[in-house]
């Protein structure tokens, strides 16, 4: 059996505002292709891991490579090799969808080719033929994180990081983008996702739970729920954070 | 007349192009001293309403009443007796917990002190951090803030839109014990969520969805309006499985929760048998099946695609 690949280690990643230790000596590694929940409670310390795990925030201490690059000497390349989609932040508003399709994959350098090709295709798994010259802005809230996600993966990254991206989405479309998301992982792309909707956790081959800064759980959800002798894991997030001390963003 | 009555109110924005018809002709009403939930996911409609019954937007056509009072004709003493907390953060950024506390109460001409019962046990937890600028707040905190601020002209009704959107589960369960004690106040409460396991939290609730009220029940009620039998099913391999039942003609939805499908049949006979044919045609293993109780998202789902 070849070894497992591992797209994300962290040893020790910590990361210190003054005297707030948001991120305090995190261990975790994710392998290619699996779907990572990294949960936590708000002021957990989520964002601040997940902005040093994408080259935009130097850590203070400890050591990480994401697509095997480091995330201290390496972030334009970390940047270049992976995709990021959030449920604030997506695509722009007064462009086409074929307009946000070219200036995505443009700035991830794919070629005109490429971009005709990869235009297509997402046209096509998306069934937004005929939407081609649709304004992004005038797109159903759904429609419009499921575009999102796609372009995050326009360029073929090694891992896509999804900050919460189902929001507010009903619940019908909520799952047709969980049904993206594993298409993308069993193309090899590793999904490394935030949310607050506990049954998402449960589609998750893998969760971490951060609390007050700590990874305080790490397993698969069949494993943290019978640790923690939970029939959900909104029992077992509950149970977790809790003992939160500190509260904050 | 009851706290909240709206009839036919609709609700539109034109665009270049089109008219986006926001609200369809949205009929309800509130009793006294009860928590309703509006429940519906982003685009449903939900602030335009709050918008409309908080008398910030006219409604393009229908009538509606709060505490009475007509929204168009005498939207100065609904303003007056109303709390509001808006879903965007409201308050002012720049001024401490404290400041922004006293502004509002001295807006409505009262004080902290006069009524400090009503927001003490919210206020409490804020205290420590009473000096600090609003923007300085975590989510949890400006959530509390803004509900004081709301409260603290000790208002009739509550208008509460998307308080628990991008909150942890742990904040959330804490935020509705706290509606749960203002009710026992006798505080009417109008809430609007997009998370569907909030509902079960309401003593009636109405889902919205496109602008149009799919039902209005208590949670118990939503439940048992789902009218067919739901069964759960559990194996190794689920994605698999869930294309092996959908490809059964029988079966009318197969939707993943968590670790399990909820799977519904056409007809109702032998739907157990017929699971556990597509879970042994396909060699699953560790197969689960039950007759499970549907919650709100199963029902919602379903009248969504009715």
């Amino acid at each position: 059996m070849a070894p497992i690949e591992k797209v994300i280690t962290a040893n020790n990643l910590t990361k210190r505002f003054g005297d707030f230790i948001a991120v305090d000596k995190i261990n975790f590694d994710v392998n290619k292709g699996e779907i990572f929940g990294f949960l936590g409670a708000n002021g957990a310390g989520k964002t601040t891991a997940m902005r040093m795990l994408c080259g935009l925030l130097m850590p203070t201490s400890g050591e990480a490579t994401v697509a095997g690059f480091d995330v201290y000497k390496q972030t334009e390349q970390i940047k270049k090799n992976i995709g990021y989609m959030s449920q604030k932040f997506s695509l722009y508003e007064d462009l086409t969808i074929t307009e946000n399709i070219r200036f995505y994959a443009g700035i991830y350098g794919l070629n005109d080719a490429q971009i005709k090709e990869k235009t297509a295709i997402l046209i096509k798994q998306l069934h937004l033929e005929g939407e081609e010259k649709t304004l992004v802005r005038a797109l159903p809230l759904g429609w419009k994180q499921k575009l999102a996600f796609s372009i995050a993966i326009v360029h073929d990254p090694a891992i896509v990081f999804l900050d919460e991206p189902t929001g507010g989405v009903d619940p019908i479309t909520r799952r047709e983008f969980w049904g993206l998301i594993y298409e993308a992982s069993a193309r090899g792309i590793t999904i490394f996702v935030t949310t607050h909707y506990m049954d998402e956790a449960e589609y998750c081959n893998r969760v971490s739970i951060m609390v007050d800064g700590r990874i305080d759980a790490l397993d698969t959800p069949a494993n943290l729920m019978k640790t923690f002798a939970a029939d959900s894991m909104d029992e077992v997030f509950l149970q977790l954070a809790r003992k939160a001390v500190r509260t904050g963003d | 007349m009851k706290p909240i009555v709206a009839e036919n109110i609709v609700q539109n924005y034109p665009t270049k192009k089109t008219v986006v018809e926001a609200l369809k002709g949205i009929t309800f009403s509130v009793e006294k001293g009860e928590i309703f939930g509006i429940i519906g996911p982003d685009g449903a409609g939900k602030t335009s309403l709050f918008r409309i019954l908080t008398t910030l937007l006219l409604a393009k056509s229908g009538k509606a009443w709060v505490d009475g009072f007509d929204v168009v004709t005498e939207y100065e003493e609904i303003r007056k007796h109303v709390g509001y907390m808006p879903g965007k953060f409201s308050l002012y950024q720049d001024l401490s917990v404290q400041e922004n506390l006293e502004f509002f109460a001295a807006i409505f001409n009262t004080s902290i002190e006069e009524n400090y019962d009503l927001v003490k046990d919210i206020y409490q937890q804020l205290e420590p951090f009473k000096t600090r600028r609003a923007g300085a707040l975590s989510g949890g905190m400006k959530q509390k803030l803004a509900l004081c601020c709301a409260l603290i002209h000790k208002p009739t009704i509550l208008f509460l839109d998307e308080p628990t959107t991008g909150v942890d589960a742990v904040s959330r369960k804490e935020f509705w014990e706290m509606l749960h004690r203002l009710k026992l106040q006798g505080i009417t409460i109008l809430v609007s969520t997009p998370y569907m396991d909030e509902a079960s939290l309401c003593d009636r609730v109405a889902l919205l969805q496109k602008g149009v009220i799919l039902s209005i029940n208590t949670p118990k009620g939503i439940i048992s309006e789902f009218g067919k039998p739901l069964w759960s099913i559990k194996a190794n391999e689920m994605y698999q499985l869930m294309n092996a039942i959908k490809a059964d003609p029988l079966v009318e939805s197969c939707y993943p929760f968590g670790q399990y499908h909820h799977v519904v049949f056409k007809t109702q006979e032998n739907s157990k048998q017929r699971l556990e044919n597509i879970a042994a045609a396909g060699n699953f293993k560790d197969v689960e099946i039950a007759q499970i109780e549907p919650n709100i998202e199963d029902c919602f789902m379903a009248l969504m695609t009715d």
